[in-house]
């Protein structure tokens, strides 16, 4: 049926305030991106084409180090899927079994992800702190003072300190995720699998884990997508110091931006982000679908 | 027959009649977990009441002796927060009234409208559900420094509806799934045009959208702070975000003011999540279990 074009133009109009949005914020953007992550510029004048030099120096930077960065994401993407989704998961299981006061801790568990992290990362930098900080004061009190440090200043231990508060915030929304999963089951799965006399360990290990596997991926692909970006709370807690030992590719990319100008080589960080952060996940959906 | 039928809730009472101790084993470490979660919260809330005294002295984690509600008054009078709240409040709503807006529409074209490629646009536009943030921020950067938004609200109401409107119109395109077609067969045989049907049957039933994506949509933005940081340096335009952070970093050794700064940026988020605690965890997993 051939429409008139006053529909074709009526389509257009409520199509267009998202399309120049969408457009114009995000899509052009991006095209722009990677065509300055080819460029030499420092934001004033003409970005000036240097191919992929910016690449090659990315990789081979001794100032810039985007290895240290890397392995920082890295670290806290494995400790993500290693610890707390298992730990998230294993929330989210004892609370679906109808534990006294589940709505309530289920709202306790979920509420750190809600309050910002600037907020959180400056209560961290007070438990943190060396003399009155809450950490040094009860390793002092049980009389561990040889346990203490100066957690965000030691460039031994700084990253480990970083990493705690991120993995300790986002608990809670992972286990909201599979609990929705784990509640969106059909009863009757674990009631016939309770019948035929399964304990409530083998329940989930083998009825409800592999139900809400399809969860399961999207918290994994979230944890290490996320883990790769990651800016808020390093930038709160460290900036990425001291001395550069808890580095991440976003605050190198804002500190090249912002500290010197280097508005060509920010870009080729954004787009190795963009890209990793898609090859990643690419990788997690094949490995969720071979095991199947 | 003996045998009781089971029932869902039966089950777990069968269960904790058996294993009675491992039951109490879980609550311990639940309530661990719990209290874990709560802890900063509730030493921030303490030592916003405190003097440095206290705080420094032998007072560290306790309630407070003395109840100093000056702190407040001071993170508002001279910490400027009730500024950093006027703006993030304005630039989140803002946000959402635009997002829901431009979401709404799109939804509306995409699935009620009948044309060739409606499939393709909604595949097009969640593309930006995978896109984060970092890609857009030099150009956008620039961009704005060209145009002179640089400092203003729009340089963070712009990419914050951008950066939601995927989401908006995947929740939307559920709810809008749910109106019956009917409703626009019979509005368009009463004479309605695509607006008409759009303002007159469309619009009114997407009020449940309207809490999901709006309550989305806050969250996103409230607490947002890579855009905050780079695009927005002069001190009348920071949101709350940036605004406790720079505060924090003049003020490092006045932990009492600093306190009830931070306490003054939670409340509010605190407050919507005691009301709306349900809305607020199902437009998250509504938001992941779609995307």
């Amino acid at each position: 049926m051939r429409r008139p074009f006053s529909y074709k133009l009526n389509i257009f109009l409520f199509l267009l305030p998202a399309l120049i949005l969408f457009l114009g914020v995000l899509i052009a953007p991006i095209a722009m991106s990677g065509y300055y992550s080819l460029t030499e510029w420092n934001g004033l004048g003409t970005p000036e084409f240097i191919g992929f030099q910016n690449y090659v120096e990315l990789f081979t930077s001794k100032s810039i180090n985007i290895m240290r960065a890397l392995k920082n994401v890295m670290l806290l993407a494995l400790l993500s899927v290693c610890i707390q989704l298992p730990f998230a998961l294993l929330l989210a299981l004892k609370l679906s079994q109808h534990v006294k006061g589940e709505r309530w801790y289920l709202a306790i568990y979920f509420m750190p992800v809600l309050i910002s992290s600037v907020v959180i990362g400056q209560l961290w930098i007070k438990i943190y702190n060396p003399e009155y900080g809450v950490l040094n004061t009860l390793l002092r009190s049980l009389g561990l003072d040889s346990w203490t440090r100066i957690w965000l200043g030691d460039k031994n231990v700084a990253m480990g300190a970083c990493l705690v508060p991120i993995l300790w915030q986002y608990v809670g929304y992972h286990m909201l995720l599979m609990y929705a999963g784990i509640k969106g089951m059909p009863p009757e799965l674990n009631e016939a699998a309770m019948l035929d006399g399964c304990t409530p360990g083998q329940v989930s290990r083998y009825i409800t884990i592999p139900y809400i596997r399809p969860i399961l991926r999207v918290s994994v692909i979230f944890a290490v997508t996320g883990s790769l970006k990651s800016f808020d709370m390093i930038y709160v807690l460290t900036n990425g110091g001291p001395n550069h030992a808890t580095e991440v590719p976003s605050t190198l990319m804002i500190n090249l931006l912002f500290l010197r100008n280097r508005y060509g080589m920010g870009s080729t960080i954004a787009v190795m982000l963009i890209v990793l952060c898609f090859v990643f996940a690419l990788l997690i959906n094949f490995a969720f679908k071979e095991e199947k | 027959m003996t045998r009781t039928k089971i029932n869902q809730s039966d089950i777990p009472v069968a269960q904790q009649h058996r294993f009675k101790w491992t039951d109490v084993l879980v609550q311990i470490g639940l309530i661990l977990w719990a209290l874990i979660c709560l802890f900063p919260v509730y030493w921030m809330f303490t030592f916003s009441l405190k003097s440095n005294e206290e705080i420094f002295g032998q007072n560290v984690m306790g309630l407070p002796q003395h109840w100093l509600w000056s702190n407040y008054e001071r993170a508002l009078n001279v910490g400027n927060m009730g500024r950093y709240f006027f703006n993030s409040l304005l630039v989140t709503v803002v946000t959402i009234l635009i997002t829901l807006g431009a979401a709404i529409m799109a939804t509306y074209a995409i699935t009620r409208l009948k044309w060739k490629f409606h499939k393709k646009m909604n595949a097009f536009f969640m593309l930006g559900l995978t896109i984060p943030i970092h890609a857009a921020i030099v150009p956008l950067y620039t961009t704005l420094s060209r145009v002179g938004l640089l400092n203003t609200y729009w340089a963070l109401i712009i990419p914050y509806s951008a950066f939601s409107l995927s989401m908006a119109i995947l929740i939307c395109t559920g709810f809008m799934g749910d109106i019956p077609y009917d409703l626009d067969e019979a509005a368009f045989l009463d004479g309605c045009g695509v607006w008409g049907i759009f303002c007159r049957v469309i619009l009114p039933l997407m009020l449940p959208a309207v809490s999901t994506v709006g309550i989305y949509t806050f969250l996103q933005c409230w607490n947002e702070l890579m855009f905050a940081t780079v695009f927005i340096s002069k001190d009348v335009f920071k949101t709350l975000p940036v605004g406790v952070q720079s505060l924090s970093g003049q003020y490092t050794t006045e932990w009492g003011p600093i306190g009830a700064a931070l306490a003054l940026a939670t409340i509010p988020t605190l407050i919507v999540y005691v009301f709306l605690s349900k809305q607020i965890q199902e437009s998250f997993i509504a938001g992941a279990v779609k995307g």
